[in-house]
């Protein structure tokens, strides 16, 4: 398989940016170090999501939703349990896909749009859940705070080196980026390819497509909620307004943006999404109306994403071959 | 003769109010081919989609190797040995040809079988192996068809469901795929249920044909008669003169 397979160009080109992260604290400063945390963490947000959009081709308009389940499952089991936050991760993992598993089931074989509505309304649903402080355990508008920082081998972890949290995030990245790979590989990669490109096709070859649908979900929510850890042990602080709709759209831009399916494409769509307004700072106020013009001419002019999971086109050499077939 | 490989008996199918399928009775015998006929609306696609479980039935019951199949889901069906082969041949365009014969033999593990599988699929249709690395967005019209075919027998099934394989390709293509696909009946024992409005080329390939009219059954017996009936020569051979 082609084009699927980790190709030796871009093994150089992830080494290249491990290299480039790595050696970030000593070309920036903390405030783009801090940048370099923020895309990490919309790396791992857009990554989860494109197994859902990308990858199975649901489309999921309220992905926030599971990265605020996930934060909020580490948060309340560090404020109240005393867990140190990251080992928290696999709790949250459990908590934010078994959520997912729960609500999507009714609405899963929904077609694309009325599924992009029914989700919508999901992220809502939990943003003012958090904020009527469900069940007394999320603290309201106020959000929870005095969430412990991580410590790794007896290392505490502060907020005045912002590198320290790069490493951890980055190495998250890394680890979820290798996983991803070997993931799209498999026949649970293969499975959810299929049911995108054509679910009654699949359905008909003997894929469950339920089945993986429900399962696509639940992994990328999953997923999702480590990253609301990471978030949550990285602020100390979380509230409702972090996970707002807005954040759901800002997720799946990047997806789109930078080729659903794709997982480098995604990682780059993440890191413009969040470096581009960062960089526009001098237009002031207009920054935001620059960037979304960026948007608009990148959707006319290349609608399938930067780096497009997969080209339809014809090779030389394939007509070549077809013509001496018998 | 034998208990029929696949029954229907009692068909119905409704599209929300409307009922579509009256009460079909099938019976189709192993090694056969069978054909459903009958004009654009008759039902045909519609009773293949029932039997292959896409389409949920309102009524009737359809038994498979003599079992009851209609709490069957469509993908375990696949597994039963029903595979189809769809209208529209719905291959997947941007995966290659390599990687549509893959999703056929996705309710397979025997990784040996599955190989012998796809060498006999490419000694039916050598094409598909010499364009085994393109994609099948990039195939002809014909080709696709074959792929089509091809990517329904990857899952080693009894029965095989084709819905208007003929559609829309030249008549050499047609003979040449209806070639193969008596071929894969005699060779490997595959009983065939192919619906098809090119009913001249249907009734000489297959043994038994039915034909459906607004979503009932009006006559069913062997090709042969079939064909030298009047009243089938006058509505689905194009009259007596050429018939």
């Amino acid at each position: 398989m082609p084009n699927r397979t980790m190709t030796r160009g871009l093994g150089i080109a992830y080494a290249i940016a491990a290299a480039a992260v790595a050696a970030a604290p000593l070309a920036l400063n903390a405030y783009w170090i801090d940048v370099l945390n923020s895309v990490g963490l919309y790396v791992l947000l857009a990554l989860s999501l494109n197994l859902i959009l990308g990858d199975a081709g649901l489309f999921n308009m309220g992905h926030a939703a599971f990265y605020a389940v996930g934060a909020y499952t580490s948060a309340i089991l560090n404020t109240r349990l005393e867990i140190p936050i990251l080992w928290t991760l696999p709790a949250s993992a459990l908590v934010a896909a078994l959520f997912a598993a729960l609500v999507a089931r009714p609405v899963v074989h929904l077609r694309g749009d009325y599924l992009l509505v029914v989700t919508i309304g999901l992220g809502e649903i939990v943003r003012i859940a958090l904020v009527n402080d469900v069940f007394g355990l999320t603290g309201g508008a106020n959000g929870l705070f005095g969430i412990s920082r991580p410590t790794i081998f007896g290392h505490r972890l502060t907020s005045r080196k912002p590198q320290e949290f790069l490493y951890l995030i980055w190495a998250f990245v890394a680890v979820t980026v290798f996983l991803f790979h070997r993931l799209e590989q498999s026949r649970f990669g293969r499975a959810l390819n299929y049911l995108r490109e054509d679910p009654i096709a699949a359905e008909g070859s003997g894929v469950n497509t339920a089945r993986y649908r429900l399962l696509a979900f639940a992994l990328g929510a999953a997923w999702a909620g480590m990253t609301g850890t990471l978030y949550a042990a990285k602020m100390t602080i979380i509230s409702p307004e972090s996970f707002g709709s807005w954040e759901s759209v800002v997720i799946f831009l990047m997806v789109i943006l930078g080729g659903a399916g794709s997982i480098p494409g995604v990682m780059l769509g993440a890191a413009l999404v969040v470096i581009l307004p960062e960089l526009f700072r001098g237009f002031a106020s207009a920054r935001l109306l620059v960037f979304g013009l960026v948007m608009m001419v990148m959707m006319v002019f290349r609608p399938q994403g930067l780096l497009p999971y997969r080209l339809l086109r014809f090779k030389e050499s394939d007509l070549r071959r077809a013509e001496d077939a018998p | 003769m034998a208990a029929p490989l696949l029954e229907t008996r009692g068909l119905r199918v409704k599209y929300g109010n409307v009922e579509a399928l009256h009460g079909i009775d099938l019976a189709v015998h192993a090694g056969e081919i069978v054909t459903l006929l009958g004009a654009n609306g008759a039902g045909k696609s519609t009773t293949l989609r029932a039997i292959s479980g896409l389409l949920r039935p309102s009524g009737g019951e359809i038994y498979f190797d003599g079992r009851p199949a209609d709490g069957t889901p469509a993908h375990e069906r696949v597994r039963l040995g029903i595979a189809q082969a769809p209208e529209g041949r719905r291959i997947f365009g941007t995966l290659t040809v390599q990687e549509n014969l893959d999703l056929g033999a996705f309710t397979r593990t025997d990784r040996d079988g599955i190989a012998a599988s796809q060498a006999w699929i490419h000694r039916l249709f050598p094409v598909l192996e010499a364009r085994r690395a393109q994609l099948a967005g990039t195939l002809s019209g014909g080709e696709q068809q074959m792929l089509a075919i091809g990517r329904a027998l990857m899952a080693k099934p009894r029965v095989l469901l084709l819905d208007e394989p003929s559609l829309g390709l030249a008549p050499l293509l047609v003979k040449s795929i209806f070639r193969t696909l008596r071929t894969i009946n005699e060779e490997a024992g595959v009983t065939v249920v192919l619906v098809e409005q090119n009913a001249r080329a249907a009734l000489k390939l297959a043994h038994r044909a039915y034909v459906m009219e607004v979503g009932r059954i009006v006559l069913e017996g062997p090709a042969a008669e079939l064909a030298s009936d009047p009243k089938v020569q006058a509505a689905y051979l194009g009259g007596k003169a050429r018939g």
